[in-house]
């Protein structure tokens, strides 16, 4: 579907490409709605689930792809499906828990019943309270069953697709993200460790944008650079990638703590004087023996964090244009020590709802929306690093992932004029 | 001890009023003295405590990590100003072997600057506390919130 009516013949980018972003982007819900449409219901790969969160044949969860309900399942056979969670009869959610475990799922309200593939197996009074007619006799039961999306299962990860002619995963990833997301999903079992959610008034993209922008990390959380965990002195590897993707890494070192003098002068934030009492929240073990801190995005639904010993999904919802659920899940591995399971606890304080190195995100993200749907016709400027300037970054301070979202979106949406 | 299951379970009740009134008022630099120096403080959610996880959204392991905590928030974290009250009820207490095992509703309002009040959380208190002279220190709270997600963003302890 192409942005050929309304939106696109209305609203016009402003001059610049993609080194300038309309607010409106952000506060309108048509808009919003087209977007699903492209990106969530189209040719992506939504991350949907761990396959460790349906652990056993004949088991069951809930997700979203965008704003609507899915179910993953795992069958008898212990193939894993994606299924809506949406009743082919009347549209009622077939699954009202957030996990359970049987053969088959019916809905509450007339007990249609499906398979854990999402085949229609049964409907009550099929024949009818004889002597009176039940539903016709060409009635079909292979013709109602829930909506199945495309699947992809990849070393734990599921993910699936609307579109039955998106590229394969591997594809539609690229190589250089695959080699990020095997780095710390390359197969070993995965040890679930818990979730927290948040709402942020916000839309979606902020958010997108937020975990993509290394420049407002190295200044916005001082947390962070006051103890060396993300600093703009340190050496980055900060790389757009194809179809929306993005990877970041860095290299820690105990030692980047000490700032150079020129780049502490820059960061007003850093408390050289704060100190912490138990310092193995800021102290990881080097458990992948690269020394890097390193995080993906695959648009358009995760992104995936290796921060130290954290090892975090945030999983990005989009519920309206001005209202996203971020959903965190934070995991390890079956055969983590003892000791790696409490500092992955400890260092579970960084980042969440209440992390110390991300709690400024949402409250940030909630007064720039609020302060976009007063003032829907003004535009930012991206142009760190470059007004044009589409590359890989050495270095925290730059925008070039966010320039090159944007020249993708605008692209994928028909803003860059070039669709007809 | 010769107090009767109504007088721990009031005297717990004014503790947990104390605990309440400590935060409300800003004083997070007060509020380690409510722990042993031993003790385990986690917010967590009721999504992960309910299957057992052990995630939680702030997980403090023994009162250096409670104090650094308090220490964060004062002096690197960037937040709106608010102001919350926590609204504590439905005291629960009972006392085996020393070990007194406690625990109570929490609401917690939060107002911000130009918008209404709103429910930032509800849950409850999963308690151990200790006797310390007259009154108690917490050996163990879980606060277990019931929202399916925070509102926005959880920066004060609860």
């Amino acid at each position: 579907m192409t942005l050929s009516n309304s939106i696109a013949d209305e609203r016009v980018w402003p001059e610049l490409g993609a080194c300038r972003v309309p607010s409106w982007v952000y506060t309108d819900q048509e808009l919003f709605e087209r977007e699903m449409e492209k990106f969530h219901y189209g040719k992506t790969w939504n991350f949907v689930g761990l396959e460790c969160e349906i652990p056993e044949p004949n088991s069951y969860r809930r997700s979203f792809v965008g704003p609507r309900s899915v179910i993953i399942t795992r069958d008898e056979q212990g193939e894993v499906h994606v299924v809506e969670n949406r009743c082919a009869h009347r549209g009622a959610p077939v699954c009202w828990k957030q996990s359970g475990k049987g053969k088959d799922l019916t809905c509450p309200y007339h007990e249609w019943t499906y398979d854990l593939s999402g085949n229609l197996q049964g409907v009550p009074f099929l024949r009818g309270a004889k002597p009176h007619p039940g539903m016709p006799r060409d009635f079909n039961k292979a013709d109602h069953g829930l909506r199945k999306l495309k699947t992809h299962v990849h070393n734990g990860t599921i993910w699936a697709s609307y579109s039955e002619d998106v590229q394969p995963f591997e594809d539609y990833v690229g190589p250089e993200i695959l080699r990020f997301i095997n780095r710390v999903f390359p197969g070993r079992e995965i040890r679930l460790l818990g979730y927290s959610r948040q709402h942020i008034p916000g839309n979606w993209k902020l958010y997108f944008e937020n975990s993509r922008d290394p420049y407002h990390a190295t200044l916005l959380h001082s947390f962070f650079t006051t103890f060396g965990l993300y600093r703009a002195d340190a050496k980055f590897c900060v790389t757009p990638q194809p179809n929306g993707h993005e990877y970041i890494y860095s290299h820690f070192t105990s030692n980047t703590r000490e700032a150079s003098a020129d780049m502490a002068a820059e960061m007003k934030n850093i408390k050289s004087s704060f100190t912490l009492e138990d310092m193995s929240v800021v102290t990881p073990v080097d458990e992948f023996k690269d020394g890097l801190i390193s995080s993906l995005q695959v648009f358009p639904s995760i992104f995936i964090q290796q921060h130290g010993n954290i090892l975090a999904l945030r999983h990005i919802l989009p519920k309206s244009a001005g209202g996203t659920e971020l959903a965190w899940t934070y995991f390890g591995y079956a055969d983590d020590t003892e000791e790696m399971k409490q500092l992955r606890l400890k260092q579970g304080n960084l980042v969440g709802p209440a992390g110390y190195v991300s709690l400024e995100d949402s409250e940030v993200l909630t007064q720039v929306q609020r302060t976009l749907t007063s003032a829907p016709d003004t535009v930012q400027v991206i142009e760190m690093g470059g007004r044009d300037n589409f590359e890989p970054s050495e270095t925290a301070i730059t925008e070039t992932l966010l320039r090159s979202f944007w020249k993708f979106y605008r692209s994928e949406m028909g803003f860059d004029g070039a669709a007809a | 001890m010769g107090q009767s299951k109504s007088q721990l379970r009031a005297a717990v009740r004014d503790f947990y009023e104390d605990y309440a009134a400590t935060l409300d008022a800003d004083r997070v630099e007060a509020w380690p003295a409510f722990f042993t120096e031993d003790a385990l403080y986690q917010v967590i959610s009721r999504e992960s405590h309910s299957q057992g996880l052990t995630h939680a959204t702030i997980y403090c392991n023994g009162i250096r990590m409670i104090r650094d905590r308090g220490a964060a928030i004062r002096q690197t974290a960037v937040f709106e100003q608010r102001v919350i009250r926590h609204f504590i009820s439905n005291v629960q207490v009972s006392e085996e072997n020393g070990e007194i095992r406690g625990g109570a509703n929490f609401l917690l309002i939060e107002s911000l600057y130009d918008r209404e009040p709103q429910v930032l959380m509800v849950g409850e208190y999963i308690d151990v506390l200790v006797r310390d002279g007259d009154g108690f220190k917490l050996k163990q709270r879980s606060a277990v919130y019931d929202n399916y997600r925070v509102r926005t963003t959880l920066v004060l302890p609860v």
